[in-house]
């Protein structure tokens, strides 16, 4: 089974993920030894998940865990005498 | 989302038993996963942290229902998820049936962008609030039922049995949307990226995208 690019593509994010089986492995890495559009794409998209995922991309605003824990307090002291 | 050490299903024990204070202990490992994942959802400060303040809170009113099944950390993020959705569902701009409707309109329209070579962006980047706001807004531009798996697949890193459990979908239509989640951002970012941050060959011999 020779794969051609759309098929490839098709199999990016399982083959990121390392969830396709051997056989299909196989033939994504012998399409992407001489394909560098696929190539390309696989390492794009692997930048970008790395880049989205990193903690400084969503940051946690300053004093976020101080006013949460404060607000739990109040309701932690407001149910007081019942259990959750 | 990583397990820590303390005695979760002990703590849990004490609290339902009266000792509420230790609610505070058992979330704090939490609590920022919590917050990110309604950011990611809702894409708007103040808006996810009162979502995620209220998440945790009905979390502590819940807490003895929570049975141990899954794990508390799955437990915790199913219901900042339904917070998240519930907050988009009454909100004008993101109505999840329409969304769902319209992503099924776009069956097959998931091909990624494409190019010959790509210069990884390094982390270090990231430093600059351009690239952040960059990724940001092209996560909060998916559609909700594709940003929910992205959410918790690819930012709070759970699994697909986890995932698919609090979304309750199956484990393929998990990896099904989570492919074109990613497909989606690869198609909208690469263009921006490769023209405003790829690092260049410049005049300093390297990288120059300082």
């Amino acid at each position: 089974m020779a794969l051609n690019c759309k098929h490839v593509w098709t199999y990016i994010s399982d083959y990121i993920d390392g969830s396709v089986d051997a056989e299909v492995r196989l033939e994504i890495e012998r399409h992407l030894e001489h394909c560098e559009i696929c190539s390309a794409i696989l390492d794009s998209t692997r930048n970008i998940l790395y880049l989205t995922a990193d903690e400084r991309t969503f940051a946690i605003p300053v004093g976020y865990s101080d006013r949460l824990h404060a607000r739990l307090a109040a309701e932690l002291a407001a149910s007081d005498g019942e259990s959750p | 989302m990583h397990t820590q050490e303390t005695d979760e299903p002990g703590l849990i024990a004490r609290i339902c038993d009266g000792e509420k204070e230790l609610f505070h202990e058992l979330i704090r490992p939490y609590e920022k996963r919590v917050y990110l994942s309604a950011l990611a959802m809702l894409g708007n400060q103040p808006e996810a942290e009162d979502a995620a303040q209220e998440a945790l809170l009905k979390a502590f009113r819940g807490l003895k229902s929570f049975r141990g099944e899954s794990k508390f950390s799955t437990w915790l993020l199913s219901i900042a998820m339904n917070e998240a959705r519930s907050r988009l569902r009454n909100s004008k701009r993101a109505p999840l049936e329409s969304l769902d409707e319209q992503a099924d309109l776009h069956q097959g329209d998931f091909t990624p962008a494409v190019l010959t070579d790509w210069r990884e962006i390094p982390s270090e980047t990231l430093e600059r609030a351009e690239l952040r706001a960059t990724l940001q807004s092209a996560v909060e531009g998916l559609p909700p039922i594709y940003r929910e798996v992205f959410t918790l697949r690819d930012l709070d890193e759970l699994n697909v049995e986890d995932t698919a459990r609090i979304l309750g979908v199956s484990a393929n239509v998990v990896k099904v949307r989570l492919h074109r989640a990613r497909m989606l951002l690869q198609k909208r970012l690469v263009p921006v990226l490769k023209s405003s941050f790829a690092p260049r060959r410049g005049w300093f011999g390297r990288a120059s995208w300082r």
